[in-house]
This record gives C-alpha cells, sequence and structure tokens, in this order.
C-alpha cells in the first residue's frame, strides 16, 4: 500500500513514465508539444528528486508497496544510494533530452525516440528506488527492451547488428540474472536490500551455494556494467545517435550494470560476508583487468566514439572495484565514480556528437586544430578528459583519489598500481586529441559558423554545462548535497562506524 | 435460469443455433453480444468463486452418477474468464476483418463462421465446467468439429489441407481419449471425475493402459512434442480470429483436461518416470518449436511454430510436481503452468491477430513484408512488440512471474536441468521474437498500396497485448483466485523452506 511518503518515488517514475507513452501517441509534426512536455517532465523530476533528496537527508522516509504476487512485493523506496544515482540520471535527462532535441531537428521517428527515451529514464529510476530484488529485475529488464529501438534507431543494416548483438548480450545476461535471483530467493525467501547486506542471517548456513549465487549474479549485471570479458556489445551499440551513446554510457544501461553490483555486494551480501566467502579478491581482481584491458584498447581506437567506449568500459569498473575493496572509503569512491564518471562521460559524449554533426568529424586523426573552430566544444571535451585522467581539481581526481587511499586502507596496494597504469592510459588516449585539436594546424578548412555560435545551442549548452558540473564536483566536494556528500551518507549507512 | 452456469453454456449455444437462421449483416453484431454476455457470466461466476469458494452445479437437478455435475474452482473460473475475453476481443475484431469493405468472398465466409464461432465458444465453457470423463470428451469433440469447420472456412487448396489433417489428428486424439475412457469406465463404473478420484484414493488402480490412451489421446490435442505435427499449417492457414483462439484457447482446453486428470484425479495413479517423460518431450517441444520458428519465412508460420513451444513449457510443470519432501514449490509448479496457461492465451492472441492485421493489409505475410511496419501500422507494432515480450516471458509480462515460479519449483524440488530447458527457451524465443520485431524496424520504401485497416481491429490486438502485460503487473488477484479449491496449498515461503 502507498503510505503518504510513497508518492513521491512513484510520482518521480511518473513523470517520465506518463510523458513517454502520450509522446508516443503524439502526431510526428507536434515537435513543440513534444519538446514541451519532455522538458517540462524533466524539470518536474529534478525538481521532485530535490525534494527527495531534502526530505530523506531531514530524515524523512518514502516507501511505495504493491502487493505483485504470492509473498513478493514492488517496493519502491528512497535510500541514500538510490538518491545518488536517481540525482545523476534526472540532471542529466533534462540535458540529454534538450541535446536530442537539437540533434534530432528535422529527422524522422521523433515520437518513437522521445517515447522509448522517456521509458528508459523511468526503467532507470525504478533500478534506482527498486527497494528488493524482484523490483529490481522487472525494471532491469524493462531498460533492456526500451533501449532496443533507441540502438537501432537509424534502421540503417549495421544498426541492426549492432542492435542484435546488444540483445544477444542483454537478454542472456537477463535470463542468467533471472535465475539468480529465483534461486537466491528459494534460500533467502523474498530478499529486500538492507544496508550492510541481509543474507547473513537469512541464509548464512548455505555458504557453497551462496557463492555461485553471487557468481550468477555479479556474471549476468557485468553484462551491462561491460566487465571484460562481457563487454563485447558496448563499442558495437556506439552506432547509434549521439544522445543515445550519451544515455547508454553515462545515464542508464551501464550505470544500471554496476548500480545493481552495488545492490548486491553491499545491500544483499553486505561487503563483510562477502569478504567472508572469498568473493570480493576475484571480483577486484576482474575490475582491475577490465580496468587495464578497456584502456588499452581505448588507445587503438581512431574512431573517437569507439575510444570513448573502451574508455567506459575500462572507467565503470572503478566503480566495481570500489565495491570489492572493504571499507568505506573505497565505497565512497565507488558511488562518487558512479556519478562522476556519468557527468564527465556524458560530457565527452555530447562533444563527440557536436564534433560529427557539425563538422563531420568521426576520428581523433582529424581533430587538428578543431579548437579553433569549436572553442567550446573542445574546452568542454579538455575538461572531461582531464577529468577521467583524475588530474585535480576535476570530478575524477576525486573519484581515484578515494580509491587509492581506500585500497591503502584494506592493504591491496596493488591496487595502487593499477590506478597509476590505467591513468597513464588515460592520459596516453586522451592528451594526443586534446593536443591535436589545440596546438596542430588545421588539415582541412572547416566550413563557417552558421551564427554566433559555433553550433546550436541546443547542442553546446548541454555540454557546457556538463563540463562546468564535471568541474564543480571536484573542485565544491566538500559542499553540503555535493556527490561526494552523499556517498559518504551512503558509506557511513553501509559501514556503521 | 439462476445460475451462471447455465448463462456459460446456454448464452452460446442457442446463439449458434439461432444466428444460424439470422440474416447475415446482423450475425456478427449477435456474436459479438453473446460474447460479451458471456464474459459477464464468467465475471458472475468467478465471483461466487472467489466469495464462496468452488460452486457446483447438477443439471436438471440431478446428482451424478445419475445426472450431470458441472463444477468450477478457481482453475476452471480463471480459464472461463480468459475464454471469453480473448473472444469478445476476437470478435470485435472480426467485425473489421469481415467488414463490407472486405471482398465478396470473405463475406460469405462471415456467414458461416459466427454461428461456428459460438459453438466453439459454447465448448470451451461447457469443457471447463465438466466434471465427468464422458462430458469432456464430447465438449472436445464439439470442440473439434467447430475447429476444424473454422480452419477449412479460409477456402483454398492449403487451408483444405491444413483443416483435413487436423480432422484426422483430432479424429484419432478422441478415438485414442474415448478407448481409455471406456477402460477407465470398466475398471471404476462411474464417470464422475470426483468419484473416481475417491475410488483411486480408496486403493483402485487405474489400468495403465488406460491412462496412456487418455494421455495420448490429450497429447495429440494439445499438440505436445512429437504429436504437434497438424498445428503449424492448421493454425497459420485459418482466418485470423480463428487462428487467434485456436492457439490461444483451443490447445489449451486440451491441456486443461491433461492437467485436471493428471493432477485432481490420477494423482496416485501416475508415476514419477511418467512425469520425466512428459517434461522431456515438453522440453523437446520447447526446442523443436522455437528452431522452427526460427527457421520460416512466413509470419504466421513462426507464430504458429511459437505455440508448440509454448505449449512445451506447460508440460514442464508434471515433473515439478515430483520431487521429495514437502514445500511451496508444488503449487508454484502448479499455478505457475496454469498462469502461463493465461498469460500466452492473450499474448498469442494478441499476435494472431496483428499477424492477421498485417496480412489483411499487405496481401501477405512474408517476414521480409513486414519492412517499415512501424510507420504503415503503428498499433500494430506495438501490439507485436508487447505481445512479443510476453512470449519470451520478460517483464512486466504474465508470462515473466509463470517463469519465475516455475523457476523458483525446478529449484526447490532440486531438478536444475528443467531451469536450462527454461532458459534455453527463453533466449531462442527472443531470438525469433527478435527476428519480427527487427523486420518491423528495418526502413524500406513503403509498398504502393495498403489496404486500409479497420480501426477496430487494431485496437482489438492491443488491448490482448496490454491485458498479457497486465497479468504481470497485478498478480495478485488471479493468484488468489487460482488458489480456490486448488490441489496444492500456497505455503507462504518463510526462511529455508
Amino acid at each position: 500500500m502507498i503510505e503518504t511518503g510513497g508518492w513521491l518515488p512513484v510520482s518521480i517514475l511518473a513523470t517520465s513514465g506518463l510523458v513517454g507513452i502520450v509522446i508516443f501517441f503524439l502526431d510526428e509534426p507536434r515537435h513543440r508539444t513534444r519538446n514541451f512536455l519532455n522538458i517540462f517532465a524533466a524539470l518536474a523530476k529534478i525538481v521532485l528528486v530535490a525534494i527527495a533528496i531534502g526530505g530523506y537527508v531531514e530524515g524523512e522516509e518514502y516507501e511505495a508497496r504493491f502487493a505483485f504476487v504470492l509473498e513478493f512485493d514492488l517496493l519502491l523506496r528512497v535510500d541514500a544510494v538510490s538518491l545518488l544515482f536517481a540525482g545523476l540520471s534526472s540532471v542529466l535527462w533534462l540535458l540529454t533530452t534538450i541535446y536530442a532535441i537539437g540533434y534530432l531537428e528535422d529527422s524522422p521517428h521523433r515520437s518513437r525516440f522521445f517515447g522509448f527515451f522517456s521509458i528508459c529514464v523511468t526503467a532507470t529510476m525504478g533500478i534506482a528506488f527498486a527497494g528488493n530484488l524482484i523490483t529490481f529485475v522487472l525494471f532491469y529488464e524493462l531498460l533492456t527492451i526500451a533501449t532496443y529501438p533507441l540502438v537501432v534507431h537509424r534502421g540503417s543494416e549495421e544498426a541492426l547488428a549492432a542492435g542484435r548483438t546488444y540483445l544477444i548480450y542483454t537478454l542472456g545476461g537477463g535470463t542468467a540474472l533471472l535465475v539468480g535471483v529465483v534461486w537466491l530467493h528459494t534460500i533467502a525467501g523474498p530478499i529486500e536490500f538492507g544496508p550492510g547486506g541481509v543474507l547473513e542471517q537469512a541464509a548464512s548456513g548455505n555458504s557453497w551455494e551462496l557463492r555461485v549465487i553471487f557468481a550468477v549474479l555479479i556474471g549476468s549485471l557485468g553484462v551491462k556494467a561491460a566487465l571484460v570479458p562481457l563487454h563485447g556489445w558496448l563499442p558495437v551499440a556506439m552506432v547509434a545517435p549521439a544522445p543515445v551513446s550519451a544515455l547508454l554510457h553515462a545515464v542508464a544501461v551501464v550505470k544500471a550494470g554496476a548500480f545493481g553490483i552495488v545492490r548486491v555486494v553491499h545491500y544483499v551480501y553486505g561487503s563483510d560476508f562477502a569478504d567472508s566467502l572469498n568473493l570480493l579478491l576475484p571480483l577486484a581482481i576482474i575490475a582491475s583487468i577490465t580496468i587495464v584491458f578497456g584502456s588499452l584498447r581505448a588507445l587503438a581506437q581512431d574512431d573517437i566514439k569507439r575510444r570513448l567506449a573502451f574508455s567506459t568500459v575500462s572507467q565503470l569498473s572503478y566503480i566495481t572495484l570500489g565495491v570489492a575493496i572493504v571499507g568505506p572509503i573505497a565505497a565512497v569512491g565507488a558511488l562518487v565514480h558512479l556519478v562522476h564518471q556519468g557527468v564527465m562521460k556524458v560530457t565527452l559524449f555530447f562533444c563527440a556528437g557536436n564534433l560529427a554533426e557539425t563538422l563531420g568529424i568521426h576520428n581523433v586523426s582529424e581533430l587538428d586544430g578543431v579548437a579553433r573552430r569549436m572553442p567550446v566544444t573542445m574546452t568542454a571535451f579538455t575538461i572531461g578528459g582531464l577529468g577521467m585522467i583524475g588530474l585535480p581539481p576535476i570530478a575524477g581526481f576525486i573519484s581515484k583519489w578515494h580509491l587509492g587511499l581506500g585500497a591503502m586502507e584494506a592493504d591491496f596496494a596493488w591496487v595502487i598500481v593499477i590506478l597509476a597504469t590505467s591513468s597513464l592510459l588515460n592520459a596516453a588516449y586522451f592528451f594526443p586529441p586534446i593536443y591535436a585539436a589545440w596546438f596542430k594546424t588545421p588539415q582541412v578548412e572547416y566550413p563557417p559558423a552558421p551564427g554566433r555560435l559555433e553550433t546550436s545551442w541546443m547542442l553546446l549548452v548541454p555540454a557546457a554545462a556538463t563540463a562546468l558540473m564535471s568541474f564543480l564536483a571536484g573542485a565544491l566536494a566538500g559542499v553540503p548535497y555535493s556527490p561526494l556528500d552523499i556517498a559518504e551518507l551512503v558509506a557511513e549507512v553501509v559501514y556503521p562506524p | 435460469m439462476s445460475s451462471p452456469f447455465e448463462w456459460l453454456i446456454f448464452l452460446p449455444f442457442a446463439g449458434g443455433v439461432i444466428t444460424f437462421l439470422l440474416p447475415g449483416k446482423s450475425r456478427p453484431w449477435l456474436a459479438l453480444l453473446l460474447t460479451v454476455g458471456t464474459f459477464a457470466a464468467a465475471w458472475w461466476l468467478a465471483s461466487d468463486v472467489w466469495r464462496e469458494g468452488p460452486q457446483g452445479y447438477a443439471l436438471g437437478g440431478w446428482e451424478a452418477p445419475l445426472g450431470i455435475n458441472l463444477y468450477a474452482d478457481g482453475l476452471s473460473a480463471l480459464l472461463l474468464l480468459t475464454t471469453s475475453a480473448v473472444m469478445t476481443l476476437a470478435s470485435f475484431y472480426s467485425l473489421g476483418y469481415f467488414s463490407r469493405e472486405a471482398e465478396a468472398s470473405s463475406w460469405t465466409e462471415a456467414r458461416a463462421f459466427v454461428p461456428l464461432w459460438l459453438f466453439l465458444l459454447g465448448s470451451l465453457n461447457a469443457l471447463f465446467v465438466s466434471r465427468d470423463l464422458f462430458n469432456l470428451y464430447v465438449a472436445l469433440e464439439l470442440l473439434t468439429i467447430a475447429g476444424v469447420a473454422l480452419v477449412a472456412l479460409a477456402g483454398g487448396a492449403t487451408a483444405l489441407r491444413a483443416g483435413m489433417r487436423y480432422l484426422l489428428a483430432a479424429f484419432l486424439a478422441s478415438l485414442l481419449y474415448l478407448m481409455g475412457v471406456a477402460l477407465l469406465y470398466g475398471e471404476f463404473g462411474v464417470l464422475d471425475l470426483a468419484l473416481i478420484a475417491e475410488a483411486a484414493e480408496g486403493g483402485t488402480r487405474a489400468p495403465v493402459i488406460a491412462l496412456a490412451f487418455v494421455f495420448l489421446g490429450l497429447g495429440i490435442k494439445a499438440a505436445l512434442f512429437p504429436f504437434h505435427a497438424w498445428l503449424p499449417h492448421a493454425h497459420a492457414s485459418a482466418p485470423a480470429p480463428v487462428s487467434a483462439v485456436l492457439s490461444a484457447l483451443v490447445v489449451k482446453a486440451a491441456f486443461y483436461v491433461i492437467l485436471r486428470l493428471w493432477v485432481d484425479v490420477f494423482a496416485d495413479s501416475v508415476t514419477a518416470p511418467a512425469a520425466q517423460a512428459a517434461g522431456a518431450l515438453g522440453a523437446a517441444g520447447i526446442l523443436w518449436g522455437s528452431f522452427q520458428a526460427l527457421r520460416e519465412q512466413r509470419l504466421k508460420l513462426v507464430v504458429a511454430h511459437s505455440t508448440v513451444a509454448q505449449v512445451g513449457y506447460l508440460f514442464l510443470l508434471f515433473p515439478l510436481l515430483t520431487g521429495v519432501g514437502e514445500g511451496a514449490w508444488r503449487f508454484d509448479a502448479w499455478a505457475g503452468g496454469v498462469y502461463h496457461m493465461m498469460s500466452h492465451a492473450f499474448a498469442k492472441g494478441a499476435l494472431f491477430l496483428a499477424a492477421g492485421t498485417i496480412l489483411y493489409a499487405y496481401g501477405n505475410d512474408q517476414i521480409s513484408a513486414m519492412r517499415g511496419l512501424t510507420r504503415t501500422l503503428p498499433i500494430t507494432t506495438v501490439s507485436f512488440g508487447i505481445a512479443g515480450i510476453a512470449l519470451v516471458g520478460l517483464p512486466p509480462s504474465g508470462s515473466f512471474i509463470a517463469k519465475w515460479m516455475l523457476l523458483t519449483a525446478t529449484i526447490e524440488s532440486a531438478q536444475w536441468w528443467w531451469a536450462v530447458v527454461i532458459g534455453a527457451g527463453t533466449l531462442l524465443s527472443g531470438a525469433y521474437v527478435y527476428r519480427l520485431v527487427s523486420a518491423a524496424f528495418t526502413p524500406d520504401t513503403l509498398p504502393e498500396s495498403i489496404r486500409p485497416v479497420p480501426r477496430v481491429m487494431e485496437y482489438a490486438s492491443l488491448i490482448l497485448a496490454l491485458t498479457s502485460l497486465g497479468l504481470g503487473l497485478r498478480a495478485a488477484e488471479p493468484f488468489d483466485l487460482l488458489e480456490v479449491g486448488a490441489p496444492f496449498s500456497m505455503i507462504v515461503a518463510g526462511v529455508g523452506t
């Protein structure tokens, strides 16, 4: 039943869900109505999430529970970690929507595109607020379904092939996830997420079964979180339009996988209990392999979006790595990176989209001198890139700092080596494009800017805004309600002092 | 007439006779009125069952063994509701399908269609409330005759050949069933299911040969692998609303009889090896049907082969009912199977109606001809997509819940190999649904002219598809109803059960 406070998570889902359904039925030419609805819903969602953050910090509880089937409930509940993910998604949804309106101007099927786009965001919100495993699985699979039409949006042979790869990976992962979750339920009953884990009391006797289930769950969530060797779908899915890549890589899909790993480790098993089953060291090793592997592959890519995609493979595993290291500081690093990586990566994808849309540039080798023609875009790109490398005071530094400290605290000194290697590799694949753009002379004459701005404002403003956010999230990390602040709140709940 | 039982049987049968005498124009409307009326009667019966428990009714006031006893528990009530709901929507659809704008030939089809349609509805209703072996035989026989005639209605060599194969298979099946019933009557001296069950509990064993005949006959009618060969062409060449109810309901009716006899009557006589064998045939059906669905080039044949696969899932519940010890999983297996029947009925109904719409508009149903469907028939595409989700068993669909429960039962009864089958079936169905959906997303030069489709056809399939989705969002009430008079109790699984 819905308590009074339960309306909040429900309406946070409903803002995008209802708008998505309405948009499906809008005729193609009614773009004013569609844009208004989109922007209005996105703003409303941000306001509602802000209310939830404020209320939660004040100690309010928001929970909506519906009878689902037998002893299972559908449960939406606001907790600290859900707010981190929801806050990220709601802000980036607004910016990506503005970007997408500009990007898709005059292209066909916009009602379909924005309809599924809204459903994706709704599913993401559902994943964020899911209070138990069955609700999580429900929205996780909904996300798979709703993303497919976006990947194949262009309808080209290449897009359809990418969509096929995407479905093979994610449906395979989804099936395994279902088996794992059902299995867990048969030994532990209905599982509601609880900070610090719930399994130690519920099912500590079946340690071997719990180990296998953990492997199944992480393996299936690892598909979306792009853990090596399950990452294959991600670079291929790059054929999607730029706003979709931004959504896939920064907000919805990959984060859903990483967020799921956070939930399983910290809210189902509990990191101490998982560690006592010897599950976390293998996870840390897989994450480390992924970090290095992704960076190495990124080095070799000339296509900008593919380079960014492999960079995502690598960066996402920072989250997994932080989850796999026991201790509050590493947890803070993981959680804050969930937000930071999102903001920085979306910036980079916006910039890549701007280059492609304005100048037709798709490859790193074509970037020579492009900063003279598109200074704002390249400034944003530079901020995002430097942040990924982990230079202070940009957001990425905060994540890496906490990860490193956490690793030292847990006596995982080898993790420092991984972090250093990865930072060097990040520099190796982000500095060349940045250098080329600012300091080399252009090889070709670029077409002149259409107006006073270097490209449409709807493409420029989101990129500039997220770049600014990446900077501020790092520079003002100590301010209340910053991502770091909320991440520390989560760590306090997960590791009670 | 003061009992819903009377209305359920009287309305369609009387309607069948009356419409036969009426002028052709008014027939479809009367058919629609009567299906709606039947739905109301089913609702009445279901609410009686819900409030007061299983309902019995002695036809003409004569109790068994002299008279005919009708009976409805939660299972019957749910299937009656499903039947009348699917047939009501299919009747709406047929208003458009056989509309006056259609060619003259289909108008004559429509004249014969309505009386047969109502006979089919009446025999389904009679079957679901029958409580003795001979009445079940009569209902099955009526069902076959109406079904075969409806298939042949499409005319043309293909339909007639398919209809003839269907007729021969179904008559062979009836003969086997009748022989089995005769042997059982020889052993027990009664036909009433409750009386036989009593005798069986008292120690009288049913002869193995009799059970073999009965289940073999019913297995043929339910298209259990390897007795399914009659199904694909019969279902694929019938007129669209007929295909829909044959796949959605008629096949399920035969399965319902198997379920009743196996679980309620001969539970002590059937052996564990027999249960494993039934499961193995079901599994073979899942794999075989899915592979065929992957290979077919015609839409309706894909959908028909998928029925063979989906029926396979139902037979998995028999081995899952065995197993050592006590546990709630028997209810999970049984109810999961029944819920799969329902969800699949709505989804398959929607798919066949949508396929019929495409055939109606494009003039053929080659999958390659579905290109550009998102533009020409958006509502039909949506129905296709949603019904596809239900076929694969993704959330939020009723089939997801069914799969969840079947999986729970496989793990709790320690028969993990069936979980592998369910997983493989999910991925295979994902593959053939993907074929259809990706074809719809492929843009193409539009066909020069498509026949305008009456709106009612598109919406009828959409509502059916949405119902299969609704079953996944709100399963609490259907399961409460299903529990009324259920052979297994739903023990709320505590920790470690």
